[in-house]
């Protein structure tokens, strides 16, 4: 994908052009001077990845190490090794597989709201129309908000069943008001985290189409195509890459929510994540070991998931 | 059939006028060349042909029949893009077969013409690729292919050649030329080079600010230049204008000479100069000079042989009969 097309100023630019090539003497140096400045590189570059390393390393090692032991803050401390006790009362906890499922339920819901509203508010706002800037800011408007406020301004001005938006709206049409976080709880999560997120699918998806080649379109135009099988054979395939690297994203950081279930249903009806579940062993249950051999279950669950979306969805990103 | 008329046709954007009001007729199984410099307006009146820009007023009949408002799809035409427009993600099969498969063409009837085209255009080996694994030229015969099979009634081309190196332009420059002495299917190409213009058209529509300044033959462009427009911008080297005195004595207020209308001499002739580049084609010597008081500079054309260098004075004497006298307009004396 090596073709270069017109950039109208207005377009929202992901990533800033790539650095123009040394001029050519320079070049030929960097080619005669390969090993040496790869030496250097490799040790300047060595701070950054030791800093990684452990701030990845220690937590993990740290996690692996508490799982082995009975460690109860509040009764009485380290108690030992464990084995893997710690393991196996976790998934056969009742709330594990559930948690599970309402991990998957939540992740999933929310990654195909916000791909296939993301495709169409990113048509959308391509359009010229009047305003199109302010519109573009409005959209992009939620990803600033942070989660807890959100979900708190979702809970308290939309959601609440007496004094909701949504509430005054149901009456409006003379139906009943749903208490939203009780009777759709998952759906309500669904829905909050999918604002949250629409933003940053549309904006990549945004950028990805305005890098479609308007001959392209034309082309297909006058070979017959109608609007809808136009989106279908070209924008939507032109669209794919951008799609898995919302969808790659995203998943890892949905995987993790937390705050939209702390402040509003605190994993009753259903919304009990992984994560929540952690959190609770942990800090409710005081029980360090336990939640931490929830956090390597976690990591697993997160590896079949990545593996599973490598598999579907990563060879979009080769080429 | 593909007889296009344009009758008043005018294209503004916004509170731009890009195309006045204009006429023009494309005979059936003509090969038209648009040609003009960039921004003159091609690329637009070949879109308000194609129908990809609504025009601003006019009309537009293609076989007598009123296209004006018929969406791209249903004129019948098929274009070939200066990008090539081919459609990434699929293969050259693919891509050859869309327009069939938008047009519900059986299956058995799309392998065919996809077959034929693939043959015509030496494409057979490469059917399976995608457009990224492709030369230029390859892309541009896909292009070309895949607007073959919908035999259309008329081909679009926006200067589909700029994209290639000079050697390979001139061998698809041939190649479309062959194609339509095979076809006899109007075509209409763009392009901004004169030369394209010159080997390829049956008629030439030269254009400037949108405004049609000649249509005509090549040879009729060559020999008489309605204006000083067309006469400079037909022909290479480019036609020597010459103003004042030299150009009275014609009873012209500028005279036009082109450089192969010129014999050099070392020795005597009605005008002279010093020599100040020549350029040596091999079959051709291009002389530039300087000093001869008629105009800044003076191109000649010689034979392949003349040897005069830099700084070398010489003598021109042009040949009476084939030179251009244009009013202070700029148009053409008779
Ligand atoms: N979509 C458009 N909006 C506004 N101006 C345009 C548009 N397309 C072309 N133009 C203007 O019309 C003129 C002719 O353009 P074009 O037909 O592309 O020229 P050519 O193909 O001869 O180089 C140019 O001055 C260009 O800026
Ligand atoms: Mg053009």
């Amino acid at each position: 994908m090596a073709t270069q097309h017109s950039q109208p100023a207005d377009r929202l630019t992901m990533a800033p052009p790539a650095p123009e090539p040394a001029s050519q003497p320079a070049a030929a140096d960097h080619q005669s001077g390969t090993k040496h400045a790869r030496t250097a590189a490799r040790l300047m570059m060595a701070p950054a990845v030791i800093l990684l390393l452990g701030w990845m390393l220690v937590p993990l090692t740290m996690t692996l190490y508490f799982s082995f032991k009975k460690f109860l803050p509040l009764r009485g401390g380290d108690l030992g090794w464990v084995g893997f006790d710690n393991y196996v009362r976790f998934v056969s906890s009742s709330a594990f597989w559930p948690s599970v499922q309402a991990t998957l339920v939540i992740v999933g819901g929310v990654l195909a709201i916000t791909v296939v509203l993301g495709v169409l508010l990113a048509i959308l706002l391509n359009q010229p129309m009047w305003g199109r800037g302010v519109v573009r800011i409005l959209v992009i408007a939620p990803f600033f908000v942070m989660p807890t406020v959100s979900a708190l301004v979702w809970k308290n001005m939309f959601m609440d069943p007496v004094n909701g938006l949504l509430a005054h709206v149901w009456r409006a049409f003379g139906a009943e008001p749903l208490v939203w976080l009780t009777e759709a709880s998952t759906q309500s999560i669904i829905l909050i985290v999918s604002w949250q997120w629409l933003p940053f699918a549309t904006l990549i998806l945004l950028t990805a189409i305005q890098s479609l080649d308007s001959e392209q379109l034309e082309a297909a135009e006058m070979d017959g195509a109608p609007p809808v099988k136009r989106f279908a054979y070209i924008t939507l395939p032109h669209l794919s890459r951008a799609i898995t690297v919302v969808v790659l994203i995203q998943t890892i950081f949905l995987l993790s929510i937390f705050a939209e279930i702390f402040v509003t249903t605190q994993g009753a009806f259903g919304t009990k994540t992984l994560t929540y579940l952690i959190f609770q062993r942990v800090l409710e249950s005081q029980n360090i070991g336990l939640g931490s051999a929830g956090g390597v279950y976690a990591i697993i669950l997160a590896n079949i998931v990545a593996i599973f979306l490598m598999r579907i969805v990563g060879k979009n990103l080769d080429a | 059939m593909g007889r296009i008329t344009l009758d008043k046709v005018s294209k503004s954007f916004g509170d731009v006028q890009v195309i006045p009001p204009l006429d023009l007729t494309i005979d059936d199984g003509e090969f038209t060349v648009f040609v003009g410099p960039s921004g003159c307006g091609k690329s637009t009146l070949l879109r308000l042909i194609a129908g990809l820009e609504d025009v601003s007023s006019g009309q537009i009949r293609i076989d007598k029949q009123d296209a004006t408002h018929v969406p791209p799809a249903k004129r019948g035409l098929a274009m070939v893009f200066q990008s090539y427009a081919l459609y990434p993600h699929m293969s050259v099969r693919k891509n050859i077969a869309f327009p069939m498969k938008m047009a519900k063409v059986p299956v058995e009837e799309q392998n065919r013409r996809i077959e034929a085209a693939a043959n015509a255009l030496n494409l057979t080996d490469y059917l399976d690729r995608r457009p990224g694994q492709l030369s230029g030229g390859q892309r541009q015969r896909v292009a070309i292919g895949r607007a073959i099979v919908r035999e259309p009634s008329a081909f679009l081309f926006d200067e589909p050649l700029s994209n290639l190196d000079a050697a390979l332009r001139v061998g698809m420059r041939l190649e479309i030329s062959e194609l339509h002495e095979r076809l006899e299917t109007t075509m209409i190409y763009v392009t901004h080079d004169q030369v394209e213009a010159m080997t390829m058209a049956d008629k030439i529509v030269v254009l400037q600010a949108g405004v049609i300044e000649q249509v005509g033959s090549p040879l009729e462009l060559y020999h008489t230049p309605r204006n000083k427009f067309v006469a400079g911008f037909i022909g290479s080297p480019k036609m020597n204008f010459i103003e004042g005195k030299e150009a009275a004595k014609h009873g012209a207020h500028t005279i036009g000479i082109r450089p192969e209308h010129i014999e050099v001499s070392g020795e005597a002739g009605t005008w002279s100069g010093v020599v100040s580049v020549s350029e040596h084609l091999g079959s051709d010597t291009f002389f530039h000079v300087h000093g001869t008081g008629l105009a800044e500079t003076i191109t000649v054309r010689a034979d392949g042989e003349v040897g005069f260098r830099h700084g070398d004075r010489i003598f021109m004497t042009p040949r009476a009969d084939v030179i251009h006298k244009f009013d202070a307009e700029g148009l053409r004396i008779a």
